[in-house]
């Protein structure tokens, strides 16, 4: 155990010293070679320029190789591989996709995906709204924000076992833990098990991440709520309008892009989720969503790649829109700079 | 605001009712698992967290003494005594019963009628006499059931028993090995790339930007079976084992560094241009204006981006399950506690302390740190979103 806490502090002497060490050293390399003190004249500029030319790829190098290896590769391997057989080693053509159309499990998760991502972005965004409106009015709102945006630092296992908790179930007569199934017994309702109730267990898993996205969508609104000029309100107050006008019809509209921000940034994570589904239900009782089904056939019966990496791909086509509208958004922002 | 000036009471009190209602219900989940997580493990199952503070009754199983405590009483043989320890919390019985399937058969204070004309009375206080008109025999006392009242008793031994006997100490270790230097070793890396995309001119600039934008949203899924397939490569190749604490410290420094790249970017792209000219035309070159100049003045997008590394590895279940074994020495606590909701399903008191150890941390970074994060959160997903 102390072994591996000494590994632990030399791996970080040894990384940020050999970063350091690389920046520094490739740095002084240049300079040595192309010198641009002590020559003078054309040699000078010349060196100049070649250094110019040189340096920058000196400074990304680093992280343009990284980028390389765990990310642009595997994009592309995943993609090829999505055409093999279950060992990588045999061109299957679609078969993989002819089998993921056909298989219930499949299909079952696409279906969830849909729903998880009609509900969760929708309702993370809308009660982030309501609460970032509503906490803007009174005296104790920043705690109040603070309260409601605290399960984002929880990691999303740490979630599924609260929320499980919620959901205990004991039989019928029995005292129940769980609190939901404790306020259906109070409310004289029979206790259910909430998570094997087929399709509406769906929204039990959902509202695990609605509850931990909520705070952070109601902080990125907030502070776009704050952005909004005081006399537009104060208009808009003038001319009559009532708080829900003014809500709908005037600051809506005017916070639209950012709206369209944390929708968006919601939906990619909502194709991703994983950590609730494993822990919850591991995909029993059609609760299966596709990033929790690539898992499985990763690993399932020693692992299927073909049919693993089919379901990466499907789920980074959905997430292809969003990325060409995010780079469009970047390039009209810095495309003066 | 404008809006909340000249509205009534009444509505000025529903914003805080409206609010306080999204706090409890955003806060009672947690709560549950911290009460719960403190409580005497039998008392966890017994009653809800929500009555934690008042008595739970408990259905328990005792033994009265046996023959060698009788005495003889006005011709009847009489074993008399306590059900509860002497000095121990006051608590008090309910009803009782003589048959597992019937524990609170007969009311507290009630005469049972054993066979043989044998008597057994249990008071509210736990006291008892057994009377027969025979002498008792054999070894083994009577066996007994009551419903006692609890008080109340809370307890750190749940955090006593996850950290040393359920392994969730060492893997808290192993978490901090994993996290730490994933944090520190991306930041770097990133700067450079970042203030080398910012500030310097070169061909194939734009595009790289846009390369790295359009990495900020790939799923993670996209990199799992070729970086599995490559390591799998490297160890046999290398004959090196394939799980190690290194290949997941690259592994979350390639996920991470698209966002710590566009993070610092658009910050450092927005530093002053006066300053990096002046220091230019002094004779500073683009190394020296970087170390001197722009790290120093970077330093708040730093710590966001440190934040956010450091809680999205403390809190990755994916890429260790992936990236490293499920062995004492290398399971994290997410993966750890992933195992224990199978191994130990229905122990809650387990769970619950389990669930709040792996998320202290990152809940004391981030009230400590909140406004770092906060910051970060906004740069990162409002600019360029």
């Amino acid at each position: 155990m102390a072994s591996q806490i000494f590994s632990a502090i030399l791996v970080i002497i040894v990384g940020v010293g050999g970063c350091v060490a690389y920046f520094w050293g490739a740095n002084k390399l240049l300079d040595l070679i192309f010198p641009a003190r002590g020559v003078t004249g054309a040699a000078a500029v010349d060196n100049l320029r070649r250094q110019g030319l040189i340096r920058p790829w000196l400074f990304v190098g680093p992280a343009l190789l990284i980028l390389i290896i765990y990310l642009i590769y595997p994009v592309i391997e995943t993609l090829r591989l999505s055409f093999m057989d279950r060992g990588g080693v045999n061109f299957v053509g679609l078969a993989n996709y002819q089998w993921a159309f056909g298989d219930r499990e499949f299909r079952n998760s696409i279906l969830n995906n849909i729903v998880w991502l009609a509900v969760v972005p929708a309702a993370c965004t809308f009660l982030g709204l309501i609460i970032a409106v509503l906490t803007d009015r009174i005296w104790w709102g920043t705690i109040a924000k603070s309260l409601i945006f605290l399960p984002l630092a929880i990691s999303f296992v740490g979630a599924s076992v609260i929320w499980k908790f919620i959901y205990e179930y004991r039989g019928e007569g029995q005292t129940q833990i769980g609190i939901l199934n404790a306020i259906v017994t109070a409310l004289g309702g029979s206790p259910q098990v909430w998570i094997s109730i087929p399709f509406w267990n769906n929204f039990f898993l959902m509202v695990i991440l609605i509850w931990i996205q909520t705070g952070f969508a109601m902080v990125i609104l907030s502070s776009a709520l704050r952005g909004i000029p005081e006399e537009t309100l104060e208009a808009a107050v003038i001319d009559g309008a009532n708080p829900f006008q003014i809500f709908w019809k005037i600051m809506v509209p005017q916070i639209w892009g950012t709206i369209a921000v944390v929708w968006t940034t919601i939906t990619i994570l909502v194709l991703k989720v994983f950590d609730i589904v494993l822990t919850m239900t591991n995909g029993q009782w059609n609760s299966q969503v596709l990033a929790n089904l690539m898992f499985d056939w990763m690993f399932r019966g020693g692992g299927d790649f073909g049919r693993g990496a089919t379901i990466a791909i499907i789920i980074m086509i959905a997430v292809i829109p969003i990325m060409i509208w995010n780079i469009r958004q970047a390039n009209k922002e810095t495309g003066g700079h | 605001m404008a809006v909340a000036s000249g509205k009534s009471f009444i509505s000025r009190f529903g914003v805080h009712l409206a609010v306080l209602f999204f706090v409890v219900l955003w806060t009672i989940p947690t709560l549950g698992i911290l009460v719960s997580s403190l409580r005497d493990k039998d008392q966890i199952i017994a009653s809800g967290w929500w009555n934690s503070f008042s008595s739970s009754s408990q259905t328990e199983a005792g033994r009265l003494p046996d023959a060698s405590a009788q005495a003889e009483k006005d011709g009847k043989f009489v074993i008399e005594g306590n059900l509860f320890e002497e000095g121990g919390p006051a608590r008090q019985i309910s009803a009782f019963g003589l048959r597992a399937a019937a524990p609170t058969q007969y009311e507290a204070g009630a005469v049972a009628d054993l066979k043989d004309g044998v008597t057994l009375q249990i008071n509210k206080d736990g006291s008892f006499v057994m009377a027969s008109p025979k002498a008792f025999e054999g070894e083994r006392g009577q066996r007994v059931y009551f419903a006692a009242s609890a008080p109340p008793k809370f307890t750190t031994d749940n955090y006593r028993t996850v950290l040393f006997s359920e392994g969730i100490g060492r893997s808290f270790l192993n978490s901090l090995t994993v996290t730490i230097p994933a944090t520190v070793i991306p930041i770097l890396i990133a700067a450079f790339a970042a203030y080398a995309l910012a500030w310097m001119r070169f061909p194939g600039r734009a595009l790289l930007i846009a390369v790295i934008i359009g990495l900020l949203v790939v799923p993670l899924q996209m990199s799992l079976i070729p970086l599995l397939k490559l390591y799998n490569g490297v160890g046999v190749f290398f004959g090196v084992p394939v799980k190690t604490y290194l290949g997941i410290w690259l592994a979350h420094t390639g996920f991470g560094l698209p966002f710590a790249i566009y993070l610092l970017r658009s910050y450092i792209a927005g530093l002053p241009r006066e300053i990096m000219e002046s220091a230019r035309i002094d004779g500073a070159s683009d190394f020296e204006i970087f170390v001197k100049i722009v790290l120093p003045l970077s330093f708040p997008v730093l710590a966001s981006f440190a934040i956010f590394q450091f809680l999205w590895v403390w809190n990755d279940l994916l890429v260790a399950m992936v990236f490293l074994g499920t062995e004492a020495d290398q399971i994290v606590l997410t993966a750890k506690l992933n195992a224990l909701l199978g191994s130990r399903g229905g122990d809650w008191e387990i769970l619950t302390t389990s669930a709040f150890v792996t998320i202290i941390v990152p809940l004391i970074v981030f009230f400590s740190l909140q406004r770092y994060f906060v910051r970060g959160l906004l740069a990162g997903s409002v600019k360029g979103g």
